[in-house]
């Protein structure tokens, strides 16, 4: 890392502590009511949900409309693992945590059973072992079969760790969280949690994602509109399953976990780690399969790997988001993630700027605050007016800026580093490299 | 090599020795769309180093039998084999890092991506960190992304773009374009490369100099180049020999000062004497 790079990060965590600790100043002196510092919450929660939808739409051009149903899976994920513990406090509780972080390591340990068993090559080697003693068809069949049997295998793998978690975790866990004061154990619940729902909302996002990333831009994002219609439905419906849950009546007593502390320090490490992938090499090649899939994946650059990879991404950060979210007010309804809702977060990144970070943080906050603003703003009995202000406010900067706010660009500490001039070298010292090169194409 | 390789650009070296394993062997290529037959049993042989001309009218198959080296269509029927190992059923990503890459005839940058950052992401097979690396920016990510940032600059040396680096592809000149699209495909560090049409839309001047580059990247990089090309002029000047192909099929192949006094690849070009009184 170059010093100029280390005194700039050094600088974004001085400000990020500052505006922290202000905020927080603020709120304790009572300088900010308690509604607008929710609503200052509430704008760092969009701001991660749109950080992950800009990852998929903004940096990979994958349009989706999904993403509120990813954000409803990590909300209700970790609210059914918090108030599972709340609901026994003084016990040892951790039934759906265990069950959660069974299903996740359960298709974790699966998946990685199934590369490791290389499905796929043995499949194609028993075709052409079979292929010589029985018809092409015949062999086609059985050798798909085999590979069944291998995937089952793989399967059975996944289910046993996933059974052996869910069954020696209580054990394990309980007692040792009762050991712990129970300040202390509520935030471990309650971070393990968080990583649990975001987690489950990215595995969701690479099972969709594997037969959908396919589809180009409009047919992906109807389809991804059908998975956030379905998550709608099952949550209407998720009483039938997991009677917790409360289905349409909406699920009630989630643990008021989410302070400023919690929901700003995760935007933090969010946009790091979306700074973080975007400026590197794997983030180029991300981006890349946006500016031009051919062309990409002629460069070498594996397209459906970087699909995934970005959509994973975005839906574990909005599982994240979902999960703060669910403790921040305590309640949970299917409505909240009604479809309809999930043109919000695409409205605040192109509103922001497609393909800039920094933008997707700013509207995140603008639009919290212009909603809850013109709320206090307007005169009584008119507060339905702030949605005839806000699209006309939306209207009139589209015209004036059809790339969003930022357009392409970042501030601050989302910018990429930027790279030396080269030192001018000797021709001979050129010439030496070239030659390395020819010699490592030959190898 | 690249000595015996610039030697035969003034000799007559008409096909290859039989030595070695040949870099690109091309055998019975065909292709379907439905039921026009675009490429029909095309068959080439590329040596290492050699710099072979694919020449034929408008609407040959050049293209189309660059789109299935480079797997982005599926042959009909033939073999294709690159080192010795068929590459047919590869996806497009793994032939270009078994050592494949290649321009387009209407460039196909990022265009709104920075010089730089166009050569990098070619370059991005051989980054050499992963995504965990990337993004805690721990182990071996400084390290290697100062690497790449510097070879891709290298790169960016060679073509003169040097100065550039910073700037949005698009917005560059033409000739700049299409200098960055050569660039970057060689920062896939491939051993063949396949240029399409390098010279379209470029003036005479521009054409010469474009000549006297790729014969340098040529002997720098140590590199087997296939071109398609249909100025005359371009191939005449750098292919050691040429491939003709018309309506899907190859016509001609020889030296080029054999290939412009074949009776076949005249009448393609300027159609048959008949024609020629009509019109």
């Amino acid at each position: 890392m170059r010093t100029s790079q280390r005194i700039s990060s050094l600088l974004t965590g001085l400000v990020a502590i500052a505006v922290f600790v202000g905020v927080q100043l603020l709120v304790s002196k009572e300088l900010i009511s308690a509604y607008w510092a929710q609503v200052l919450q509430m704008g760092c929660v969009t701001g991660i949900t749109c950080l992950g939808l800009n990852l998929i739409y903004g940096f990979n051009g994958q349009f989706s409309l999904g993403h509120i149903g990813f954000y409803a899976i990590g909300a209700y994920a970790s609210a059914l693992i918090t108030k599972d513990w709340r609901t026994k406090w003084s016990g040892s509780n951790v039934g759906a945590f265990s069950f959660i972080l069974a299903l996740e390591i359960g298709a974790l340990v699966a998946a990685g059973a199934m590369k490791l068993l290389r499905v796929g090559a043995i499949r194609k080697r028993a075709r052409e072992w079979l292929v010589e003693y029985v018809s092409d068809r015949e062999a086609r069949f059985l050798s798909g079969l085999v590979g069944l049997t291998v995937t089952a295998v793989a399967l059975a793998i996944g289910v046993l760790v996933g059974r052996t978690i869910q069954t020696q975790l209580p054990v394990l866990m309980g007692p040792a969280l009762e050991a712990l004061s129970s300040e202390t154990a509520q935030k471990i619940v309650f971070l393990l949690a968080l990583i649990s729902g975001a987690t489950l909302a990215g595995l969701v996002g690479v099972l969709v994602g594997m037969p959908l990333l396919n589809l180009t831009s409009d047919y992906f994002g109807i389809a991804t509109l059908g998975f956030s219609i379905m998550v709608y439905s099952a949550l209407q419906n998720s009483d039938l399953v997991v009677s917790t849950m409360k289905g349409a009546r909406g699920m009630v007593g989630i643990p008021r976990w989410s302070t400023w502390a919690w929901v700003f320090w995760a935007l933090v490490i969010v946009a790091v780690i979306a700074r973080n992938f975007i400026h590197s090499s794997e983030g180029r090649a991300t981006v890349s399969v946006r500016e031009d899939e051919v062309a990409a994946t002629v460069m070498g650059i594996d397209v459906v790997r970087y699909k995934t990879i970005a959509f994973a991404m975005g839906c574990a950060f909005a599982g994240l988001a979902g999960g703060l979210y669910a403790h921040l007010y305590s309640f949970l309804h299917p409505s909240t993630f009604h479809f309809v809702k999930g043109f919000d977060p695409l409205i605040i990144i192109v509103f922001g700027g497609l393909g800039s970070m920094t933008g997707s943080i700013v509207a995140s906050f603008g639009w919290a605050f212009v909603l809850e603003g013109l709320r206090v703003l307007l005169p009584q009995g008119f507060e339905d007016w702030r949605f005839v202000i806000y699209p006309v406010i939306l209207l009139i900067i589209m015209l004036l800026r059809p790339q969003g706010l930022f357009g392409g660009t970042e501030f601050g500490f989302l910018k990429a580093p930027v790279p030396a001039p080269r030192k001018p070298k000797p021709a001979e010292a050129l010439a030496s490299g070239a030659t390395e090169q020819g010699q490592g194409g030959e190898r | 090599m690249a000595k015996q390789a610039s030697e035969a650009v003034h000799g007559k070296r008409i096909g290859p020795p039989k030595s070695e394993v040949p870099v690109l062997d091309i055998d019975g290529l065909t292709k379907y769309f439905g039921g026009l037959r675009a490429v029909s049993n095309f068959s080439v042989r590329v040596d290492r180093g050699e710099l072979v001309g694919l020449i034929g009218p408008n609407g040959a198959g050049k293209t189309t039998v660059f789109n299935m080296v480079t797997g982005l269509y599926e042959p009909s029927d033939g073999a294709i084999e690159f080192q010795g190992e068929s590459v047919v059923d590869l996806e497009p990503f793994a032939i270009t890092q078994r050592g494949i890459a290649r321009t387009f005839q209407n460039i196909r940058l990022f265009p709104n991506l920075t010089v730089l950052d166009n050569v990098r992401i070619a370059y991005h097979p051989h980054a050499g960190y992963g995504l965990l690396e990337a993004i805690t920016r721990l182990g071996r990510y400084s390290k290697k992304e100062r690497e790449l940032t510097e070879r891709a600059q290298e790169f960016l040396a060679v073509f003169g773009l040097e100065d550039r680096q910073r700037e949005i592809a698009k917005n560059l000149p033409y000739g700049e374009q299409r200098r960055l699209e050569i660039a970057r495909a060689l920062a896939a560090e491939p051993e063949l490369l396949l240029l399409d049409e390098p010279a379209a839309g470029m003036n005479p001047n521009e054409v010469y100099m474009l000549m006297d580059l790729i014969h340098f990247i040529r002997d720098k990089f140590d590199l087997t180049i296939l071109l398609i090309e249909h100025q005359m002029r371009v191939v005449m000047g750098i292919c050691e020999w040429m491939t003709v192909m018309d309506f899907g099929e190859v016509i001609a192949r020889g030296t080029p000062e054999e290939v412009q006094s074949n009776r076949t690849v005249i009448e393609a070009y300027l159609g048959t004497s008949a024609e020629m009184e009509v019109a």
